[in-house]
């Protein structure tokens, strides 16, 4: 499997406009500065439960997130901080929801690794791994059957394209020639299971080849690249049907807040830290003059507060009524 | 005698069948360098070798279906499905291929399979992975369910259902992995199908099972002490086969029937449970209706607060025997 894809920033395709690139320095930023604070919370003993943590992995999310229109929908992963934050959730009832709150956007009852916000577009993690494609294709059916103008965005990883279901939803929107990009965050991992050995194709996006539909990578840590790709496979599940695009990156933290890690090599992981996206960003960004020292400073600040704010937010809210226990289980 | 926790005997039983029948492997997510989401596999691929110890990948349906095949074809599988929410992921393998191909084969194969599955919730893991699915599973004829509640029986259990010609869903209770208890060093099993009386009583008896048997054990010294009624403590262990006569002959003796379980109640087990007794004629020696105190009918939420509050409790237990009494 190939650490290093060929799909990096090219002259040949839009550049992201200068707000977008801004908005997503920005966001990647809050994303990490979230999940630190979210890790900070669980050694602290603050929080009950785990969490998936997409330190390193942020591109892969706010560059697909970015590159969408406000009506589009996504299906976010259990790993999809970046991805709810991208799409425009309100950080402080993420936050409120990590923390179990009354405020929390599911009211407490799903946590991080079912964060949904359908008013923002984002059709909610899912815990069970590549439960989420064949549902994308039910939303991209209706996006058809009702004529609207919108693509739908399922997000997966390396490991869920193992499942049945991966195959299944591939297969279905191919022939139906439904508006859904089937968007593989490939972190070469799925738990302790490198993709080296959990799959035997030399690149998750052939896989597309099966299904008659356009499959490609990108590298998932640099956000400009994995914009451009997914405007083109935007473009493409709007009027033609389904592709895949696989952003290829690599999960700096252990699978869950229980792993250490004890499966792979310490040194390549220092070397993917090395790779940081936002970094990247940042350098590329300078480097353009796209945008000054202060104005990303400011950003990164910027960032920094809003998750004091959204945890200041979530610890002062107040737990759920116990009878919110039995509500919501039928409509 | 030695004590080790839930989770070191459920590894020794498996090592023990791993080194006394070659016909036995084990395969799963994770379950090889990692050792199993939960660490109860940890060691075993440096004892026996990837051939036997197998990472899979993410991919239920292949897992269980694999086992049915290798179980057809001369192995004893003994597969880990990570959480036993994912039993849904594999459901036809394990209740249309596993549970009926010998019957519909007329009696041609064995199914020698063994489908271990961590349970429960308490975790702040949320709906999808702190089921307790042992429902599901009861309901298909041809499998057996197994949900051990001591370190001694999860060994013991483990060993009787790798040595069982049948499909058996073996479901082990996430909260108890690391709780010890004494467990013998030499070859034991416990036979499937075999309640054990935890504690003996005359006033009432309590039928359970996994982790609500601590529970219930503890609601009853509380009644001891407090009211000074005796609640006998009937622990299933095995819920396919069950263990009818002995439910039978615990509610004749006492007249009184509460039955604890962590899932929910409507299609719960302790339906099945009410019915053996209602059933029987324990059913003329009742001084009060079957009662049942199980999970909420709702999922499990991830709130730790609420999470706790829809299942059973050692105080709800206490005054669910209270009323009993009444
Ligand atoms: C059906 C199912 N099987 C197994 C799991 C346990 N599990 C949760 S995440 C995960 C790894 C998923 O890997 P991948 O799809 O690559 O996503 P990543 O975690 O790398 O973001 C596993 C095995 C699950 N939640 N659901
Ligand atoms: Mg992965």
């Amino acid at each position: 499997m190939s650490t290093q894809p060929p799909h990096t920033t090219t002259t040949d395709a839009p550049l992201p406009p200068r707000d977008t690139l801004l908005r997503m320095f920005l966001q990647m930023s809050q994303t990490r500065c979230f999940e630190e604070t979210a890790a900070r919370l669980f050694t602290q003993g603050k929080v009950h439960g785990t969490a998936h943590f997409c330190i390193g992995e942020e591109a892969a999310g706010i560059g697909v997130t970015a590159a969408l229109e406000p009506q589009d929908l996504i299906y976010a992963t259990h790993r999809g901080h970046g991805q709810s934050i991208g799409k425009g959730m309100e950080i402080r009832r993420m936050m409120a929801e990590f923390l179990g709150k009354a405020t929390g956007v599911c009211k407490g009852k799903g946590g991080c690794m079912h964060i949904a916000d359908l008013s923002a577009g984002n059709l909610g993690a899912n815990g069970i791994v590549g439960a989420q494609l064949p549902i994308a294709v039910g939303a991209a059916l209706s996006t058809r059957l009702q004529k609207l103008d919108r693509v739908v965005i399922c997000f997966f990883g390396d490991g869920a394209s193992n499942e049945g279901t991966f195959h299944e939803a591939l297969n279905l929107a191919s022939i139906w020639k439904l508006p859904v990009v089937f968007l593989c965050v490939n972190n070469q991992y799925g738990m302790s299971m490198h993709v080296g050995d959990h799959v035997n194709v030399p690149d998750l996006s052939v896989r597309a080849a099966a299904y008659g539909i356009p499959g490609w990578s990108a590298d998932g840590n640099d956000a400009v690249a994995v914009w451009q790709a997914a405007r083109r496979a935007r473009e493409i599940a709007r009027t033609q049907g389904p592709c895949l695009l696989v952003a290829n990156t690599y999960r700096i933290m252990g699978h869950s807040k229980s792993d250490n890690n004890a499966y792979r090599d310490k040194a390549v992981i220092e070397q993917w830290k090395a790779r940081c996206p936002i970094k990247r960003l940042r350098a590329w960004l300078l480097e353009r003059g796209l945008a000054s020292e202060q104005e990303l400073d400011a950003l990164s600040a910027r960032a920094r507060h809003d998750i004091d704010d959204a945890l200041a937010f979530a610890e002062a809210s107040p737990d759920p009524e116990p009878a919110a226990a039995f509500t919501d289980v039928y409509a | 005698m030695r004590e080790i926790t839930y989770a070191q005997a459920i590894r020794e039983a498996l090592a023990e069948e791993l080194r006394r029948d070659p016909a036995v492997f084990f395969m799963g997510e994770d379950v090889a360098a990692y050792g199993g989401a939960f660490g109860v596999s940890a060691g075993l691929l440096a004892e026996f070798g990837p051939e036997r110890i197998r990472d899979t990948p993410i991919s239920e349906a292949a897992i269980m279906g694999a086992a049915v095949g290798a179980a057809m074809t001369g192995l004893r599988p003994v597969v880990e499905i990570m959480f036993s929410d994912f039993v849904s992921c594999c459901f036809d393998g394990l209740c249309n291929q596993a549970a009926k191909t010998r019957y519909m084969f007329g009696g041609q194969t064995a199914m020698p399979l063994v489908v271990r599955a961590p349970a429960g919730s308490g975790t702040g893991a949320a709906g999808q992975h702190s089921q307790s699915p042992e429902a599901w599973i009861c309901n298909v004829p041809g499998l057996k369910v197994v949900a051990p509640s001591t370190p001694h029986d999860a060994k013991g259990l483990l060993k009787a259902a790798i040595r069982d010609d049948n499909p058996v869903v073996f479901l082990e209770q996430k909260l108890l992995y690391r709780t010890k208890g004494e467990v013998p060093e030499a070859d034991y099993t416990v036979p499937l199908g075999q309640a054990a009386c935890r504690r003996d009583g005359r006033h009432l008896t309590v039928l359970t099972y996994g982790r609500m048997v601590a529970r219930c054990l503890e609601a009853a010294e509380r009644l001891a002490a407090e009211d000074g009624a005796e609640a006998e403590v009937l622990d299933l262990r095995t819920l396919v086969p069950l263990d009818r006569e002995a439910v039978i002959a615990s509610a004749r003796k006492t007249g009184r029937v509460l039955i604890v379980h962590e899932a929910c109640q409507t299609g719960g087990f302790g339906g099945e449970l009410a019915a053996v007794v209602a059933g029987s004629d324990a059913f003329f020696y009742l001084d009060a209706p079957v009662r049942r105190l199980c999970g909420a009918d709702t999922p499990i939420p991830y709130n730790p607060t609420l999470e706790a509050s829809v299942v059973p409790t050692t105080d709800s237990i206490a005054a669910a025997l209270r009323d009993l009494l009444r």
